[in-house]
């Protein structure tokens, strides 16, 4: 059943066709947060799905866009909408957080997009 | 409705790690739980998972059968089942009909069979256009079909994600399962290719 693994073709992992699935670690992270979620069933796919179209929708129709396309933005914001609507976290305070975050001293904000609790 | 609220200008990043901080503090998600979901997606879901499906069904006509009735079933008996493949239907492409598969809305795709979408999947250009002029997009892509095949496209719902059973290449019938799956691409499996004998 395990077929030798094709590194530099077409169906190679974990790249797809030569894209590599994130560009930035955060985005991985973001992605990880909504699966974590929805598997752990704080809410269900089409729940997900519409906040992100709503995020692209709003995007696409924004007249005076200030912001390039960014898919995983759109979907951070996403997430962030629904946990919001739901009373999990409030925008305030993910705004404090961050900007917490802001503050460490240089050398202590490189991420290595694994855990960065311990 | 557009930005995220006072911390729009802060690095996206900053503002990922501060909500995953509030959600592990919450006890709402668990970094290990996490690290393994990616590292899965980074490393074993993808188009390999579909290629499997895609050389099976050339291979084995009951099979090829029962993925065209049930795709989500037939996937799953290879072991291929996850978030946005609860129902997946599979359309079979022939000399005479093309599928195609789009997202207009936003970025649905069948993950456990081709893994995360391509950056041009999820583009708004892709997304808009392929829907009004299809084959002017695919011969952008390097598909020229001819002018008497039929251009199918389909646009995910909130329900189903398709996946497209691609033309086996002449020149392959002597090629065995295994030896057909390195053949088989993502983008054919989208419907932006076509399967080239080796």
């Amino acid at each position: 059943m395990s077929a030798p693994l094709d590194i530099e073709g077409p169906t190679a992992p974990p790249r797809t066709n030569g894209e590599l699935l994130f560009s930035e670690p955060w985005e991985s992270r973001a992605f990880g947060m909504v699966v974590s979620l929805y598997e752990a069933g704080r809410f269900t796919w089409p729940e997900f799905r519409t906040a992100l179209v709503t995020r692209i929708r709003a995007w696409e129709t924004e007249p005076a866009r200030d912001e390039p396309w960014h898919y995983y933005r759109l979907w951070l914001a996403a997430l962030e909408d629904l946990l919001v609507g739901q009373g999990a976290v409030s925008t305030d305070e993910v705004t404090a957080r961050t900007r917490d975050l802001a503050q460490r001293p240089p050398g202590h904000d490189h991420r290595d997009g694994h855990d960065h609790m311990h | 409705m557009t930005t995220t609220g006072s911390g729009e200008h802060l690095p996206p990043a900053l503002r990922t790690e501060a909500l995953e901080q509030l959600l592990t503090e919450r006890g709402l998600i668990d970094p290990k739980v996490m690290n393994g979901i990616i590292t899965e997606y980074e490393t074993n879901v993808g188009p390999l998972n579909g290629a499997r499906v895609v050389a099976k069904a050339w291979t084995d006509p009951d099979y090829r059968r029962r993925l065209l009735e049930d795709g989500t079933a037939a996937i799953k008996e290879l072991g291929f089942s996850g978030p946005q493949g609860e129902h997946i239907v599979v359309v079979e492409n022939t000399p005479s009909q093309h599928h195609v598969v789009v997202c207009t809305l936003c970025s649905c795709y069948p993950w456990p069979v081709l893994g995360l979408p391509p950056s041009w999947y999820k583009d708004p250009a892709y997304r808009s256009r392929v829907v009004r002029e299809p084959r002017a997009v695919l011969s952008e892509m390097g598909l020229e079909l001819a002018d008497d095949v039929r251009i199918t496209v389909h646009d995910s719902t909130s329900e189903v994600r398709w996946l497209v059973l691609p033309e086996r290449p002449a020149g392959t019938e002597h090629l065995t399962e295994e030896e057909l799956v390195p053949l088989v691409s993502r983008d054919a499996m989208v419907g932006v290719a076509k399967v080239e004998a080796p």
